[in-house]
């Protein structure tokens, strides 16, 4: 069974989360092939890992933004040689892959995070309270696959690179501009030591006051809950949970969250938990490693001092 | 124009689900249900849109069992204009409910699909871009703003990196995030208005659609359950605690 994964990338740098797509790929037993819809600088960067025998590069304008309307056609049209294509469960994995369902006829399986065998996948259903085993019965598989799941292929590869062309504009949409947050810390998804706050933070300012030093002292990506979000203290791009993005880092510190099942969703398969929250009930703490009832605007910059 | 717009009744988003004991489901018996979150909030744009004169009229749509006519009176209580039932008891899966969805548009002709991104018990995020696909259309997914203007839609979609803005040709599909709007309540002398609003039940076999599943769940479980932690009761603890774990150097 050959296998061809979607490359997660910004137009310049290759993600991460493309080489943990490359493991999941890697256990269906075949080759896997790696398809990367932007500049040959990327598919260098892709050919160079661990377990990927070949790199097809589409460095055509019209899917340079990963435009679903021109993208999929193109996967759906490389697919006659495959027998599954993996996309990583991003926003732009989670936009172009039932597309590509779709065009195959085929149902997809969404943020697979386990493989038990060629047909069968086990995934999240129910913001992550049941685990579904489900077994495929389509001629080809179309997966989502969850990143955190599954360990990053490594470097040292060297796969032959191979331009695919014919991606044309499908004429049914266009890209206007991308407001890319900017940090210097680490990327949320991938990051070590993740920091969050919620509602508690009472403002923008007071959320960067508070968490950013935190943040600072453990060398942290900044997460946050949707009450975070929704009320504007940090970008939509920092929300944990089932419906924002799924993190797993080593320690995972939840400041003034109380902790609903759909954040929980984002983030229980952190190694360490910890809670912050004045609120002894809060449900936070039936999932944290270490909890500490208090009053965050008192503990968190004793814990800054003191770490 | 007029919108089309899918809701799925689900197990309601304050409860949290219990897996069945002999593993083939999640326990949905005497089990409160409603409208999906995302579902609202696709209705609530659909109105507004309709309330901006960018559109004439709201069609909700949904599969499912005879019950989901409650979350259909919930859209026709907000104030969707009418509403249609494809009425099975079987589960149907996105690329159904896709193929469903696309010959209810082929009926009704509709200028947009404004839908839910996710049903928040299968967590799919599917079932607007494979009814795109199907159809030949544009996808704003993940929708954060959404501006018609002539023939085509601006939408600001809610992406890992940010905030990513495409333009679509209309006709065209948005799938709605949570941050698109907040949807209003219905009130009262409009629940009781929506007992009279048209609502048309049909049956996959009526649309020529073959619902077969293409998946099958061999077993649903329960997720790994986290070992018991502690409570520390002073921050000098909980350095301790986090250096005795190794979470800290
Ligand atoms: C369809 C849908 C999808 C959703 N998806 C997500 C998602 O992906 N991610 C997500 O996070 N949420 C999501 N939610 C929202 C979720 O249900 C909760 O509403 C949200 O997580 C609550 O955020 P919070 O914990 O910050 O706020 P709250 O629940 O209000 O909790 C604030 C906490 O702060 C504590 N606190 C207050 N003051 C202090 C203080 N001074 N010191 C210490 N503690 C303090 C309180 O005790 C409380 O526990 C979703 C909801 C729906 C309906
Ligand atoms: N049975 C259904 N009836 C009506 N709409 C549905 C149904 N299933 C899915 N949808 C729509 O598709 C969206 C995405 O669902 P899913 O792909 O299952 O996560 C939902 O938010 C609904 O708008």
């Amino acid at each position: 069974m050959t296998a061809l994964v979607l490359a997660e990338h910004d137009g310049a740098k290759l993600s991460a989360a493309t080489n943990a797509i490359v493991t999941a790929a890697a256990k269906l037993g075949g080759p896997v092939h790696v398809l990367v819809c932007g500049p040959q600088a990327v598919a260098d960067q892709a050919a160079k890992i661990a377990g990927v025998e070949k790199v097809l590069v589409a460095a055509d304008a019209a899917v340079a933004n990963q435009l679903a309307e021109n993208v999929a056609p193109l996967v759906a049209g490389l697919m006659g040689a495959y027998d599954a294509f993996l996309a990583p469960a991003t926003t732009t994995g989670k936009n172009v892959a039932p597309r590509v369902a779709a065009l195959l006829d085929v149902m997809q399986l969404s943020e697979v995070i386990g493989v038990e065998g060629p047909k069968t996948f086990t995934r999240p259903i129910y913001a992550g309270n049941a685990i579904a085993t489900v077994e495929s019965s389509d001629p080809k598989l179309v997966l989502t696959v969850r990143a955190t799941a599954f360990d990053k292929a490594g470097e040292g590869g060297s796969a032959a690179v191979e331009a695919v062309g014919g991606a044309a504009d499908a004429g049914l949409s266009s890209f206007v501009g991308l407001e890319a947050s900017k940090s210097e810390r680490p990327e949320l998804t991938s990051a070590g030591t993740v920091v969050s706050g919620g509602r508690a933070l009472k403002d923008a300012d007071t959320f960067a006051q508070v968490i950013a030093p935190l943040a600072d002292k453990l060398g942290a990506a900044i997460g946050a809950s949707r009450a975070a979000v929704d009320a504007g203290y940090i970008g939509n791009d920092h929300q944990v949970g089932q419906t924002g993005k799924i993190v797993a880092p080593s320690l995972y510190v939840a400041v003034g969250i109380s902790g609903a099942i759909q954040h929980l969703a984002g983030m229980k398969d952190s190694k360490v938990i910890v809670a912050i929250n004045k609120d002894p009930d809060a449900p936070i703490f039936q999932v944290a490693d270490v909890g500490l009832v208090g009053d965050l605007f008192t503990v968190v910059p004793e814990l800054v001092a003191k770490l | 124009m007029k919108i089309l717009v899918p809701v799925k009744r689900v197990i309601d988003y304050n409860l949290k689900p219990r897996v069945k004991a002999d593993g083939t489901g999640v326990d949905l018996a005497n089990v409160k249900m409603s409208m999906n979150p995302f579902d609202e909030i696709a209705v609530e744009e659909a109105l507004r849109l309709k309330e901006k004169g960018a559109a004439t009229e709201v069609v909700a749509v949904s599969i499912g069992p005879a019950k989901a006519q409650e979350t259909l009176r919930t859209a026709l209580a907000m104030g969707a204009d009418r509403a249609i039932l494809v009425e099975t008891d079987a589960e149907v899966e996105p690329l159904a409910v896709a193929k469903i969805l696309q010959a209810i548009v082929a009926e009704e002709a509709p200028g947009m699909v404004v839908m839910g991104k996710q049903a928040i018990d299968d967590d799919s995020n599917q079932t607007g871009q494979m009814l795109a696909a199907l159809l030949g259309w544009g996808q704003g997914t993940f929708a954060s703003k959404v501006d018609v203007t002539g023939d085509s839609v601006a939408v600001t979609r809610e992406v890992d990196a940010g905030l990513e803005t495409v333009s679509l040709k209309l006709p065209a599909i948005v799938t709605t995030d949570l941050r698109l709007n907040e949807p209003r309540y219905a009130s009262l002398p409009n629940i009781m208005k929506a007992k009279s609003k048209p609502l048309a039940v049909k049956k996959p076999e009526d649309l020529g659609v073959d619902i077969a599943p293409r998946l099958k769940v061999l077993k649903v479980s329960e997720p790994p359950v986290r070992k018991a932690g502690v409570m520390v009761g002073s921050v000098d603890e909980l350095v301790a605690k986090l250096k005795e774990m190794g979470a800290v150097a």
